[in-house]
């Protein structure tokens, strides 16, 4: 009874935490696009925008949702659903942080501790592809099929490099469970550099950890790899077709599945929720950055323009939230259980935010250019880093 | 072009599916589409996903601004001309007037023409920058097209200082200009030209070394030369593909004779050679920005043509005679001469025409425009087919049209 209600409570949470980051994220990446393209973003509702998510999921939620003539029905209702489903799924298996004691119950901060917690993901993200491609074949639309076959051409190609990347540090740490792998990249060298994978020695896994990233942008069909939706060419890929809840469905899993990747990518290559520098130090870097930030957000408070009326009285109130978290952080009890969230949070924000930065970056590769180069150029060089690992995995042993 | 019938053929030919056999797929591409800046329609019959029929059908955006314009006195054409190419505004208008000022013989002050040079170049790299930034749209770059389009507003500012409108500016009128450069316009023109060739480095620094810009832009787009020539290309593609046609140089119109520049080429004929000719044609055009607005002449700028040009306010309350001329212009219009000509400039988008006929009344008798982006659509079916549809947006985005200068 006992593990039901735990878990039960852990499943809300986490499905929780998972939306509301994936709506965050969408903020977020529209913030730092516009940034970079000389824009401000959202900025009307809420203070800087901040309640756009939750307009866009009560405009999305209360459209109409259009079917559209002579689409196969069942399929057409079923391939956001398993998009979505797949997409939550998969984050149950992914640790968040050590083992913690509530109210006197010790728990895992993960949704299931299964020991093959990589595979899941792998077969779950295999299973992904459906969603895309039979939501382009019953749009019962010319684009989005092209964009549905498209997208599981592309996604199936790139399994191919990104399961043989993740080998790699498995190799190392010889199990399948990511609480295992991330606890094995624990400690330092020379008490200063990480055991992290990506340095680890004698075989640093950076090269691994490239293609895996670039695999993820594929998986995930992020620019340059957005062909299934390249809105130039296809208008709106696989999910043309799609409106009301339905659309919504493929966006949150979009997006639920960038955090999934850069959560893995986390715990396979960054060492997980390892800080980067040892204790002594990096215990004390979260409240040091929420205090700088919090200074910055009294700093702005002061500088009102007249564009921006809200900002003084916003700004204290963010001032005193972040003085708050870094009190928090300062507490050796809350300390313990809340340091490796956080450094795991801020490695995965890390990644996502890279996935940003190259939307707005980079143009688009073409179809046949995309799949030439998973199959002449990633793929080959995911097995010959595989190979050195292995036989230097073997030597080491 | 398709029409109706065409379009029903295409149908017909492909049939009902069989058991067992495969057939190509029919996509409308368009009007609404986001690549095809506009309203154009293209038929496309696909294998896969490569193009093995590419039908373009125009007539979206017809205007009849053609036919509009013999209801209109002479200089009430201006504003329409304006409409046609509405990035190239002012390349529309200085064609217009010169034809008109070819058939009445009028001489146009050489401060009217250098300002004429000015502009129409400032107008150039308007029209390119918002090529720039949406072809590389189109192949995915997102971020280009608001980098391009935060100079084209501080051009768009320029022409509002210059003129009082950001986009119909209607500057050039038959005989000079509507009114004189305003106080400080050198200021303005000495700014643009120091803020412009480090953003072009900008650009230049993001795209022209870009891995992936190349792969999607090299070797696309091919057309042959002699293809090109027979349907009338015109423009940056023609001197993509090696060929050194300019009007400007080799018809100089409005003093172009005066001022130093290269006609860039390239010799690779596809889209990333057009790329870097029009990247390199933004730098000549404002090398002769700097010469306009250094050697900037003195003096009046409409010409001394009292039945052409509306006198000064001031002279309508001293002299009889200037206020006759202004009730005369402004009731009914001047009269021109019987007879026509043909008047080209070189537009951003190629060679630009206009074929005036007169009857010698105060209302052009046929006004005909021979607009680029009429003749270098016509190179769209051959550019597509055998190409991938990614291929084909890359090209779409190199032949630099505009709909509204394609149905006029």
């Amino acid at each position: 009874m006992e593990f039901f209600i735990i878990t039960g409570i852990k499943a809300a949470l986490v499905a929780f935490v998972l939306l509301t980051t994936a709506a965050y994220l969408v903020w977020i990446e529209r913030k730092v696009l516009a940034h970079i393209q000389l824009r401000v973003g959202p900025y009307r509702v809420g203070p800087h925008g901040l309640l756009q998510p939750l307009a866009d999921l009560i405009k999305l939620v209360t459209k109409e949702g259009v079917l559209p003539a002579q689409v196969n029905k069942f399929y057409y209702l079923l391939a956001p659903f398993l998009a979505v489903a797949l997409a939550l799924v998969s984050i149950s298996v992914i640790p968040f942080g050590k083992q913690v004691e509530v109210f006197g119950y010790k728990t895992y901060l993960e949704l299931a501790n299964v020991n093959l917690g990589i595979l899941v993901i792998l077969a779950i993200s295999s299973v992904s592809v459906y969603a895309v491609a039979l939501g382009g074949w019953a749009s019962n639309n010319k684009y989005a099929l092209l964009g549905g076959l498209r997208s599981s051409a592309q996604m199936i190609s790139y399994e191919l490099p990104l399961a043989l990347a993740i080998v790699s540090p498995l190799l190392m740490c010889n199990t399948l469970s990511l609480r295992e792998i991330a606890e094995a990249q624990a400690g330092f060298y020379f008490g200063l550099i990480p055991k992290w994978h990506i340095f680890q020695m004698p075989m640093p896994q950076l090269l691994a950890f490239i293609v895996f990233l670039i695999a993820g942008f594929a998986e995930t069909n992020r620019v340059p790899f957005d062909l299934p939706e390249a809105e130039n060419e296809l208008v709106a890929g696989f999910h043309t077709e799609y409106s009301s809840t339905n659309f919504a469905a493929f966006f949150t899993a979009e997006y639920c599945n960038m955090v999934t990747i850069s959560a893995v990518a986390t715990h396979l290559f960054l060492g997980g929720w390892n800080p980067p520098l040892p204790e002594v130090i990096s215990n004390w870097i979260p409240p040091a950055i929420f205090v700088g930030f919090s200074l910055l957000a009294f700093y702005h408070a002061t500088q009102t323009s007249p564009t921006r009326p809200w900002d003084k009285y916003t700004f204290p109130v963010l001032g005193v939230v972040l003085l708050g978290l870094a009190g928090i952080f300062t507490l050796p009890l809350l300390r313990d259980a809340l340091t490796p969230l956080f450094w795991f949070a801020a490695k995965t924000g890390a990644i996502l935010f890279l996935f940003i930065w190259v939307r707005g970056t980079l143009p688009r590769f073409r179809y046949d250019q995309l799949m030439k180069f998973t199959w002449t150029f990633l793929f080959p060089v995911s097995v010959v880093q595989l190979l050195a690992t292995g036989i230097l995995v073997a030597i080491v042993n | 072009m398709a029409d109706y019938e065409t379009l029903v053929e295409l149908a017909e030919e492909a049939g009902e599916p069989q058991a067992g056999t495969t057939r190509r797929m029919t996509l409308n591409m368009g009007p609404q589409h986001p690549s095809t800046h506009g309203v154009l329609r293209i038929v496309l019959e696909l294998d896969g996903e490569t193009i093995t029929k590419a039908v373009p059908e125009i007539g979206y955006l017809h205007t009849g601004i053609e036919k509009q314009c013999e209801v209109r006195t002479w200089q009430q054409v201006v504003p329409l001309t304006d409409r046609v190419d509405y990035l190239a505004n002012l390349s529309n208008n200085l064609c217009y007037c010169l034809a008109v000022e070819k058939l009445l013989g009028l001489e146009v002050p050489p401060r009217a023409q250098f300002m004429r040079v000015m502009l129409t170049e400032i107008t150039r790299i308007n029209s390119h920058l918002v090529w720039l930034g949406t072809s590389a749209l189109d192949v995915g770059a997102m971020s280009m097209f608001f980098y391009c389009f935060r100079e084209r507003e501080e051009i768009l500012r320029l022409f509002e200082f210059f003129s009082g409108q950001r986009m119909m500016t209607s500057y050039f009128r038959i005989g000079g200009l509507a009114l004189d450069a305003p106080r400080g316009w050198e200021k303005w023109i000495d700014k643009f030209l120091k803020v412009m060739p480090s953003r072009l480095d900008m650009f230049e620094g993001l795209l022209n070394e870009n891995p992936i810009f190349k792969r999607r832009t090299q070797g696309v787009g091919f057309i042959s030369l002699q293809d090109m020539l027979d349907l009338g290309v015109t423009g940056p593609m023609l001197r993509g593909a090696g060929l050194k046609v300019d009007a400007r140089k080799d018809a100089p119109y409005s003093g172009y004779e005066k001022f130093d520049f290269d006609v860039p080429t390239r010799t690779e004929n596809d889209v990333y050679a057009r790329y870097l000719v029009r990247m390199a044609e933004m730098r000549e055009s404002l090398k002769i920005i700097q010469q306009a607005r250094d050697g900037m002449p003195g003096g009046p700028v409409t010409a001394d043509a009292p039945k052409v040009v509306l006198p000064d306010r001031e002279k309508m309350k001293t002299e009889m005679e200037a206020l006759i001329y202004h009730f005369k212009i402004v009731t009914e219009g001047f009269r021109v001469p019987a007879g026509e000509v043909y008047q080209v400039v070189e537009s951003p988008r190629g060679e630009l025409g206009y074929y005036v006929v007169s009857d010698g009344t105060s209302k052009p008798y046929r006004v005909f425009m021979r607009t680029p982006s009429f003749g270098n659509l016509q190179a769209l079916p051959t550019m597509f087919e055998g190409y991938p549809i990614a291929d084909s947006i890359a090209s779409l985005g190199s032949m630099d049209f505009v709909l509204g200068d394609t149905d006029r």
